[in-house]
């Protein structure tokens, strides 16, 4: 977390600013500027860090002093609070990857494979995550470490489809083309998210179905999911800060290279 | 994809009116690219689906009719009263109970500790072998919990009011008790899905 007070002097400074052109893509070409991505997260970023470790903070206490038990698991149930946020971040984060590889192969957005590039390592470790806390859930609860079960396989893809991703994009010693073939495997994999999503609903699995999100009442009390969506809020917070601080290390990276580039050719 | 690619350099770009229209087929590509493999993708799914599930359901059996000798992997919940505890001739921990779907029924035996969530009306998933006797040998057993959380002090208040009982399966709908205060007094108005229906909560609950 870096203090608002003292922002980097060289990218702000030295920020180029092309005229974003008019018309129908002005808003994306806006984002698409990495001097105004880097003014605009100097300024919001550390807020973002302290609204994360807030709810975080607020949720680790709700979720692993203030809940209930639950009646039949009783304190294992806890490591649902760390499980449900990460399986969601890795779906959620993969959707996003799925998005900003659209922005990359269809409008040739450079902000999109620069961010796409420091996601998938995130999502990544979000992923092995969730599957470390579901092995050490399903061990005393259902008797297992693992079972290939249509849930718990395609999760595991997803882990593979984001190491694939993140090994893939630096592949290359053309950046570009590193980034194109990334987005091509990522919309691929997309294909991947509604099969872990009704996997539960479609085959027989071990794994249970959804709780939150199941078409009526939520299957958890208040008393669990309240602070289960408190900690969800929190770890997307704090998964969000994650990546956009690795992004903008990769701008600044990039701008330090360039400088000196440009030295090097000077002297 | 490789359409979409092929033939443009991303520096030249000789106007807007050609980037736009550009833009357009490569997203057209992407959206043609993205419906065939999705179809392609449902159909594998679908053709696949009975190779994909994890554990046949006692009425799954009849249809499927796995052999004596092969292993398969067999679903559903503990038939309430069914279960018998006992100790094989050499002091290891026996279990006998039988798997229920509805409307089928399956006797099984098993050697060896029982997970701690095993209990009457709970999911099980049970490896083994149908013998010709038509009891299945399980040579392991995993308990399988449905999608419902509850505080034990609202499950007690739900025992206590006649609307459940877990050896019988299912909780009743959850909007019936999701926010029901823990401490309050056991709720009055009677609740849908009265006990003794375990069949329809076999498959996606348990």
């Amino acid at each position: 977390m870096r203090a608002v007070s003292t922002p980097l002097p060289g990218p702000t400074a030295a920020a180029p600013r092309p005229a974003a052109p008019p018309g129908r893509g002005a808003a994306l070409h806006r984002l698409a500027n990495p001097g105004r991505f880097l003014r605009l997260t100097d300024r919001w970023l550390p807020w973002l860090w302290a609204l994360a470790g807030l709810v975080l903070g607020a949720g680790a206490a709700w979720a692993l002093v203030f809940s209930p038990p639950d009646w039949q698991q009783g304190e294992t149930v806890r490591i649902m609070y760390v499980h449900v946020p990460m399986a969601w971040l890795a779906m959620g984060g993969y959707a996003g990857l799925a998005v900003l590889s659209v922005l990359s192969l269809v409008w040739r957005h450079p902000l999109a494979d620069l961010v796409a590039r420091e996601l998938s390592p995130a999502g990544a470790m979000v992923t092995a995550l969730c599957l470390a806390t579901g092995s050490l859930w399903g061990r005393p609860m259902w008797g297992t470490w693992w079972a290939w079960d249509a849930r718990m396989t395609s999760v595991l893809v997803l882990f593979f489809l984001w190491v694939g991703h993140a090994a893939l994009v630096r592949a290359f010693d053309d950046e570009e083309r590193g980034a194109r073939a990334g987005a091509i495997l990522a919309l691929i994999g997309a294909l991947n998210l509604p099969v872990i999503k009704w996997s539960v609903d479609w085959f027989n699995t071990l794994h249970q179905t959804a709780s939150v999100t199941r078409i009526g009442a939520p299957g958890l009390h208040v008393a669990l999911l309240y602070p289960l969506l408190t900690c969800a809020l929190g770890f997307s917070l704090a998964f969000a800060a994650l990546v956009l601080a690795r992004s903008r290390a990769a701008v600044m990276e990039r701008r330090l290279r360039q400088a000196q580039l440009a030295r090097a050719r000077r002297a | 994809m490789s359409g979409a690619s092929s033939g443009m350099s991303p520096g030249a770009s000789p106007g807007r009116g050609m980037g736009a229209a550009r833009k357009k087929r490569r997203l057209w590509v992407l959206l043609l690219a993205g419906l065939g493999l999705g179809t392609a993708t449902a159909l594998t799914l679908t053709a696949f689906q009975d190779n994909l599930v994890f554990f046949l359901a006692p009425s799954d059996i009849a249809t499927r009719q796995p052999g004596p000798d092969r292993a398969f992997r067999l679903g559903g919940l503990v038939e309430t009263g069914s279960l018998q505890r006992g100790r094989t001739p050499d002091g290891r921990p026996e279990a006998r109970f039988r798997v229920t779907d509805g409307p089928a029924t399956i006797p099984v035996a098993y050697v060896g500790v029982l997970p701690d969530l095993f209990r009457e009306g709970q999911g099980v998933v049970t490896l083994g072998r149908l013998g010709p006797d038509g009891l299945f040998r399980a040579s392991e057993v995993l308990a399988r919990h449905d999608e419902t959380y509850m505080p034990p002090e609202v499950a007690d208040a739900l025992k206590r009011s006649g609307h459940w009982d877990p050896a019988r399966g299912a909780p009743p709908p959850a909007a019936s008790w999701n926010t029901l205060s823990p401490t309050a007094s056991p709720i009055g108005s009677p609740i849908g899905n009265p006990i003794g229906s375990p069949a329809a909560e076999a498959k996606s609950g348990g």
